[in-house]
């Protein structure tokens, strides 16, 4: 039992490759590669790697999204006179832009903007194929949806960025570059334009949920970790048939902070948590500039950007003198 | 070697009886030792990361600006570098300079003394090592009228340009207490200021539109990646920094001519943080930045900045574009052959006051404004 007491797994039990369970389609003969191991992988997690089943959907999706990669890759490299140390030393800076303003919803130049929407056309394509993939390996297994649903949230916001948002604009040109500091140079601007994103209600929402599903899974890995040496970690046994895990798990949180979740409520908890951080984002984001131009200004019509009493200016509260160290 | 049984047995049989855990403890005295021992160096020598201070605006906006105080406490060199010299006594019937100088078009007006003392300061401020001859071809024979150098042509608009602003921009250079300018401001020794700027956009190639100018570590946008062209647009063709909607609804397309777009803000942005390496401060040294654009949570510092981006506008184009033929071509910009340019950073140096605040006019009423000097 104490080797399990640690972030990496010390013990890695080998056996024959484990192929999975028949289902009712025909999946293995679409399952890819034999599997094997890897002590590397071992100590964080399995240590089989594969087999793994792509179908149609998986191809599909890897294809367009090499694609998509390779054209914002080369059209970094383009920028750069096609010049291999270049791209290297501005690879964080470089980035394929979306369309000037001025071509509204209409198909721009291919350099300025339309290789950008040739692209994003790719990238559509390959996210959702791997939803349908997340959907479709789920219905073989008679799994719940739920990975598919979550995937969908997170696809939803995604959607607003670079598909709603820009239409109800009337402009591709609102869609967030695809590079590694100008989609933050984006994220900035867009904030600064509408007059402080900090003043969208969903924006503050969706803050709520992101900072509550990481408060939430720290609590519920520290509460399965801490009842493991009473079985707690078989949480779905624990689920229909609560053992002392359970009990002692449960009676922790209520002497602590009054309420528990239960061994199945705690994992709905943080499923909406999750699922709820793009949703409320992206319906923030759907806002901005279609509803709403300027949250600051919002706010102060909806009483709840406070007025401060006092000056601004450092004489009021101090001399330039004394802060450079030079007299008073 | 030590003998094999060197430990007395009394001490192996105790043990052997005792056992003691002593990695647990071991832990907790290291533990706490070290931390009483970075708390005792913490108090024996200080926070080797100490900042200070300044408060710029009502408590509860966050609006400080912070510097570590090893930076606060090491003077700009350039203030001891500076070189100053206090006017002369005029003489009775002192002889003035366009009296008895050929083609003196600017500095007529000082008396012979007064003028030699000026140019003597120009020399220590400009072109220190050269001397007079860097900018009067003939100065080893004697002859200083001719303007055959471009040095000399530049260097007198270059005066004059120094009493524009002193004179006209005397709320931007005197904002918290007498300051001014004179050519040491921004040359410091140097024939070419240091941090001019010159037009480069676009910078990628195969690309057009918001796409070619910015995505980039260049000077122009501070190694960001934001547009390299702010400088250009906002200082010298006088586009409009505001992108703000001033009303919480407005119908507007982002397709419309003058809209602004997320893309200006981003070359805002640029400008923005060009002032701020340019001074050394932070955005809430002149705005309480939950609402940049709102004139009624701003800093008096806010208005300063603003009046110094018109002046630069206009020194870059009414005194230093109308140049642009007067320089030789090893001068000029490097893409458009385009005259060096200045902005905040060519006279601020990354301090909040050029030199600090040293009183730079002090000593030189000749160049407070146009016209005769007017000496107290």
């Amino acid at each position: 039992m104490p080797d399990y007491q640690n972030i990496f797994t010390q013990v890695q039990v080998r056996g024959p490759v484990e192929m999975g369970m028949a289902t009712d389609f025909d999946t293995a003969s679409e399952r890819a590669g034999k599997g094997g191991f890897s002590t590397l992988a071992g100590w964080v997690g399995n240590a089989q790697l594969g087999p793994i089943y792509l179908g149609w959907f998986g191809i599909i999706s890897l294809i367009t999204g090499t694609l998509w990669f390779n054209i914002v890759g080369f059209n970094m490299l383009a920028q750069v006179g096609w010049s291999i140390p270049e791209f290297i030393r501005q690879l964080f800076w470089l980035a394929l832009e979306p369309p000037s303003p001025e071509y509204g919803l209409k198909m721009p130049p291919l350099n300025d903007g339309g290789w950008y929407i040739i692209s994003s056309f790719f990238l559509l394509i390959s996210v959702m194929c791997w939803w349908a993939r997340s959907y479709h390996l789920a219905m073989q297994h008679k799994m719940g949806k739920h990975v598919a649903w979550a995937f969908a949230s997170a696809i939803w916001l995604f959607l607003v960025l670079g598909l709603f948002r820009p239409i109800l604009m009337g402009s591709w040109s609102e869609a967030v570059p695809y590079g590694i500091f100008p989609h933050l140079d984006w994220t900035t601007a867009f904030s600064i334009r509408y007059g402080n994103l900090y003043y969208n209600p969903f924006h503050a929402l969706s803050i709520v949920f992101l900072y509550g599903s990481v408060l939430l899974f720290a609590m519920h890995g520290a509460t399965i970790l801490a009842v493991t040496r009473y079985g707690g970690d078989r949480e779905l046994e624990q689920i229909y048939d609560r053992g002392t895990a359970s009990e002692r798990a449960a009676l922790f949180w209520r002497w602590t902070m009054g309420f528990n979740a239960t061994m199945e409520g705690i994992h709905r908890w943080a499923w909406w948590f999750a699922v709820l951080t793009p949703i409320t984002g992206g319906i923030g984001i759907l806002l901005t500039g279609t509803v709403v131009d300027n949250w600051f200004i919002w706010a102060q019509e909806h009483h709840f950007a406070p007025m401060y009493d006092g000056s601004y200016g450092y004489a009021d509260y101090g001399s330039y003198e004394a802060f450079i160290g030079k007299g008073n | 070697m030590l003998p094999k049984n060197w430990i007395p047995e009394w001490f192996d049989d105790w043990t052997a009886k005792n056992p003691i855990n002593i990695f647990g403890p071991a832990i907790w005295i290291g533990g706490a030792g070290g931390a009483i021992f970075v708390a005792a160096m913490l108090v024996s020598w200080g926070n080797p990361l100490e900042t200070e201070s300044l408060q710029t605006g009502p408590r509860g906006t966050g609006m400080s600006v912070t510097k570590p105080v090893d930076v606060l406490a090491t003077p700009d060199p350039s203030v001891a570098d500076y070189f100053g010299d206090p006017p002369y006594e005029i003489a009775e019937d002192e002889p003035l300079a366009k009296d008895i100088y050929e083609n003196v078009q600017v500095l007529g007006d000082l008396s012979e003394g007064n003028f030699t003392r000026i140019m003597a300061s120009i020399t220590q401020w400009v072109a220190p090592e050269e001397g007079c001859a860097y900018c009067h071809a003939g100065a080893n024979e004697g002859n200083y009228a001719d303007d055959d150098l471009y040095t000399k042509v530049v260097a007198r608009s270059m005066i004059q340009m120094t009493q524009s602003i002193n004179d006209d921009w005397y709320p931007h250079v005197n904002a918290n207490a007498e300051v001014g300018v004179n050519c040491y401001t921004c040359h410091r020794g140097e024939h070419v200021p240091s941090d001019v700027w010159f037009r480069i956009a676009p910078v990628n190639e195969g690309v057009a539109g918001w796409s070619a100018n910015q995505n980039r570590a260049t000077a122009q946008s501070q190694s960001t990646s934001l547009p390299s062209d702010a400088l250009e647009k906002y200082l010298l063709e006088y586009e409009s920094i505001k992108v703000h909607s001033l009303e919480a609804h407005v119908s507007e397309n982002p397709s419309d001519v003058g809209v602004a777009t997320w893309q200006n803000t981003e070359r805002t942005f640029s400008l923005m943080n060009y002032f701020s390496n340019s001074l050394g401060r932070n955005c809430v040294f002149c705005h309480n930045s939950r609402a940049f654009y709102d004139g009624g949570q701003v800093t008096p510092q806010w208005a300063t900045a603003s009046l110094g981006i018109q002046m630069v506008q206009e020194i870059n184009n009414d005194w230093l574009v109308p140049l642009t033929d007067v320089f030789p071509a090893e001068r000029l910009g490097p893409v458009y052959d385009d005259v060096a340019k200045v902005a905040c950073r060519t006279c601020h140096k990354g301090y909040q006051q050029p030199l600090q605040g040293q009183n730079m006019i002090r000593d030189y009423p000749e160049l407070a404004a146009s016209g005769p000097p007017v000496y107290e």
